[in-house]
């Protein structure tokens, strides 16, 4: 295997050193500027702990209640701060446990870098004491992952990891390291990696399709751009607003690409997909360009693909070649960074307004507001709604918090009405719709964006499954404001069984603790609102705290999220109701 | 759609886990694999996968992208059987007694232009290579005789295109 590397100089010695392999991952982490790491000690990674420990005043370790957290908090992490997030678990179990994180890292693109112990390497195979083959495990759902068994290879592979996992489309990267490896001593030089010669980060922007693209962009009468995050992960927000600004071209976004550009941006016409915006949905069925920018058409997006975009040329912003034709023909594909392909794109276009095109996604508003969201927002019914509560949070926000959702109706919910000024603001679980993600994601996003404002939004289901988590909060003293909207079901699985399975409600009701003494319990600040008059004051509450706080909103029980386009419809076939 | 055989070409990095990492990606599709087989590639340190698959036209394009996708892979290829030159190898283990008792078989072994391996007191071995149509015939005409052991590889195969793996290497060097 050959790599480029670049000589880097050793933080803390400057020549070789004589270590053992778990000194050795200790300087690779912060050869790599990664100070903060997520985990969980156990039997195989001891000796990396016992490096932590003689390291504690350059490497910040968090310890999570659960592996699974770790994980979350790292992806939260990577999400608010751009860098690469990094877990750290042992053999066995404390491997499996990573799994959720990894496979949800894998699909939302989020650069990680995990590190488990692994059994000696004479007993593996032999069914030792949590040995568990998490290379095999974790192959499918990991953008590369690698097995050290002596403590030489440790320098390469490291540089190589954090390479892999932020270039790129970023992914997560598994490394697992058996015990003897950590113990064995060797001569320690690190060399950062520059490229490896099987792998293309992305590839070289083609003019010819760059030219083609500028005259469909000429040519249209009715363009419409949906971005996603690559836009994020591109830094490439500044390129692509000109883009838009300049272009006049009307933009949606994915669920991952929210808040790339503000949501108050004239440009911004709200979400697509499912749950999405009434106008930008039923547009797409009717513009005549599609202009895709680092998103992948993920079903959820696209509905029924055969009657999607039908009559829209398509253009293809996007970086990994694999994604390219994948779910919708596109007509021009543009492969390679978005930030490089915007660019190119701002220098070749001219200014240009659609009055009476723009002017059909103001009318298809309008509807919408009426029919969804006005409800939502100003409701006249006892019970609370989630949107009011959403809504409640950009007052006192200004809407310049970072938002932490986990997934299911809240989520669709805050997404839809959390308001946004800035970049990496949303961070939410979107293709794995990892239940339990977001109370760790948010330690995570808090600790990736200390200067900011982080309020978690949950439901009362998933927050039940890493609610352990509290504890991490408690003794990092992680100043995240925790927000759940309890309506005692599984809302989102209870709306669909409403609508699809004639109100069966199998196993959706929650007969639930008392969520406040439980807050209490971890000398966390917390409170409960139930009445609409109580709201504002309760939220107020929360952000004017400057400590860990935990608000529970009790919110109508059999509330369902529109607009929607149930599973494998069209997107033109949206409903308001 | 209508299936169609193709064989794809890998070229990769000799790393354990590799194959696993490939086979994963048919397996997520429940995708049948044909046949697999790997060896050292006419570059030192280089690896090749040969996989056959039978597959949709639209899929196969999907499945090899996401294949030159993996890190260690450093580039795939995908051809239908005109593209390429391909054999696969038979092995045909038989009672030593039936090649004297059991006239016939020595002229099946003539008209196939198989070859003998090794004879032994108890048993005999021969060899085929060419297409799975002449080495099935071939199991399909001994098989009245007693197969004790019958074994046929996977496809192996070279391209009439020109692959320019090197380049790629040589590019990275720059």
């Amino acid at each position: 295997m050959e790599t480029k590397t670049k000589q880097e100089k050793l933080k803390a010695t400057g020549s070789t050193l004589r270590i053992s392999g778990a000194e050795a991952v200790i300087r690779c982490l912060l050869a790599e500027d990664a100070n903060l790491i997520y985990g969980y000690p156990g039997g195989a990674i001891m000796p990396i702990y016992d490096e932590i420990y003689k390291f504690q005043d350059q490497l910040h370790h968090v310890l999570t209640r659960h592996e699974q957290g770790a994980t979350h908090a790292a992806q939260g992490f990577a999400r608010t701060s751009g860098k690469v997030g990094v877990a750290l678990a042992t053999s066995g179990p404390g491997a499996t446990n990573l799994v959720t994180g990894i496979a949800d890292a894998q699909i939302d693109s989020t650069p990680m870098v995990c590190i488990t112990g692994q059994v000696a390497s004479h007993l593996l195979g032999s069914d030792a004491f949590q040995e568990t083959d998490i290379i095999g495990i974790s192959t499918p759902v990991t953008k590369w992952n690698y097995q050290i068994t002596k403590a030489s290879e440790i320098p390469e592979i490291m540089a190589k990891a954090f390479y892999i996992a932020r270039s790129g489309r970023p992914g997560p990267v598994l490394i697992d390291i058996t015990k003897d490896a950590q113990f064995e001593m060797f001569d320690f030089t690190y060399n950062k990696c520059t490229g490896i010669r099987s792998y293309q980060p992305y590839p070289e922007l083609i003019n010819e399709s760059l030219e083609e693209a500028v005259r469909l962009i000429g040519e249209a009468k009715k363009p419409f751009v949906v971005w996603g995050q690559g836009v994020i992960l591109g830094q490439a927000e500044e390129e692509f607003k000109t883009f838009l600004e300049t272009s006049g071209i009307p933009a949606a976004w994915t669920i991952l690409g929210l808040s790339a550009l503000p949501t108050g941006h004239p440009s911004n016409r709200g979400m697509v997909g499912m749950h999405g915006n009434y106008a930008p949905n039923l547009l797409t069925n009717e513009c005549d360009l599609l202009i895709a920018i680092g998103m992948r058409f993920d079903d959820r997006v696209t509905g029924d693909l055969n009657t999607y975009a039908k009559q829209a040329k398509v253009i293809h912003l996007e970086l990994d070649p694999a994604e390219v034709n994948k779910n919708v023909k596109a007509d021009v594909t543009l492969l390679c960074d978005c930030k490089i392909s915007l660019q190119a794109l701002n220098d070749k276009i001219s200014t240009k307004t659609y009055p009476e095109w723009i002017k059909r996604f103001d009318d298809l508003d309008v509807i919408e507001k009426e029919k969804v969201i006005y409800g939502d927002l100003n409701p006249t019914k006892p019970g609370l709604t989630m949107g009011e509560s959403v809504e409640m949070i950009n007052k006192h926000s200004n809407g310049d918090a970072v938002i932490v959702t986990d997934v299911g109706q809240h989520q669709m919910v805050a997404c839809r009405y959390a308001k946004f000024t800035q970049s990496k603001s949303n961070v939410t679980s979107g293709g794995l719709g990892t239940m339990g993600f977001a109370l760790p994601a948010a330690i995570g996003a808090k600790m990736g964006a200390p200067s900011r404002e982080v309020v978690a939004i949950i439901g009362d289901g998933g927050y039940q499954m890493t609610i352990q988590e509290l504890g991490t909060i408690f003794q990092q003293q992680v100043a995240v404001k925790i927000v759940i909207l309890n309506n005692d079901f599984l809302g989102m699985v209870r709306q669909w069984q409403q609508l699809f399975f004639d109100k069966r409600y199998a196993s959706t009701e929650m007969t639930n603790p008392d969520f406040v003494t439980i807050a209490k319990g971890y000398h966390i600040d917390a409170a409960r609102v139930d009445k609409r008059e109580d709201l504002d004051q309760a939220v107020a509450n929360m952000m004017a705290s400057d400590k860990p706080y935990f608000l529970e909103i009790c919110v109508e029980k059999e509330d369902n999220v529109f607009p929607m386009i149930p599973t494998g419809a069209s997107v033109s076939d949206i409903r308001l109701e | 759609m209508e299936l169609k055989t193709y064989t794809i070409s890998v070229y990769s990095e000799n790393n354990i886990g590799l194959l696993n990492r490939i086979s994963a990606i048919f397996l997520k599709r429940h995708i049948n694999l044909e046949s697999f087989s790997t060896s050292e590639s006419e570059i030192p340190d280089v690896f090749r996968f040969v996989i056959v698959v039978n597959i949709a036209p639209d899929k196969v394009h999907k499945i090899v992208q996401q294949i030159e996708k993996q890190i260690d892979v450093i580039k795939a290829y995908y051809h239908t059987d005109e593209e390429t030159i391909f054999q696969e190898n038979a092995l045909y283990k038989i009672r030593s007694s039936y090649l004297f008792e059991e006239r016939q078989i020595q002229n099946i072994i003539k008209s196939s232009h198989a070859t003998i391996v090794t004879v032994s007191p108890e048993f005999f071995v021969i060899e085929k290579t060419g297409f799975r149509e002449e080495t099935e015939k071939l199991r399909q005409e001994l098989a009245p005789y007693g197969l004790l052991q019958f074994v046929r590889s996977g496809r192996i195969s070279v391209t009439k295109a020109k692959m320019g793996i090197s380049e790629i290497l040589n590019t990275f060097k720059k």
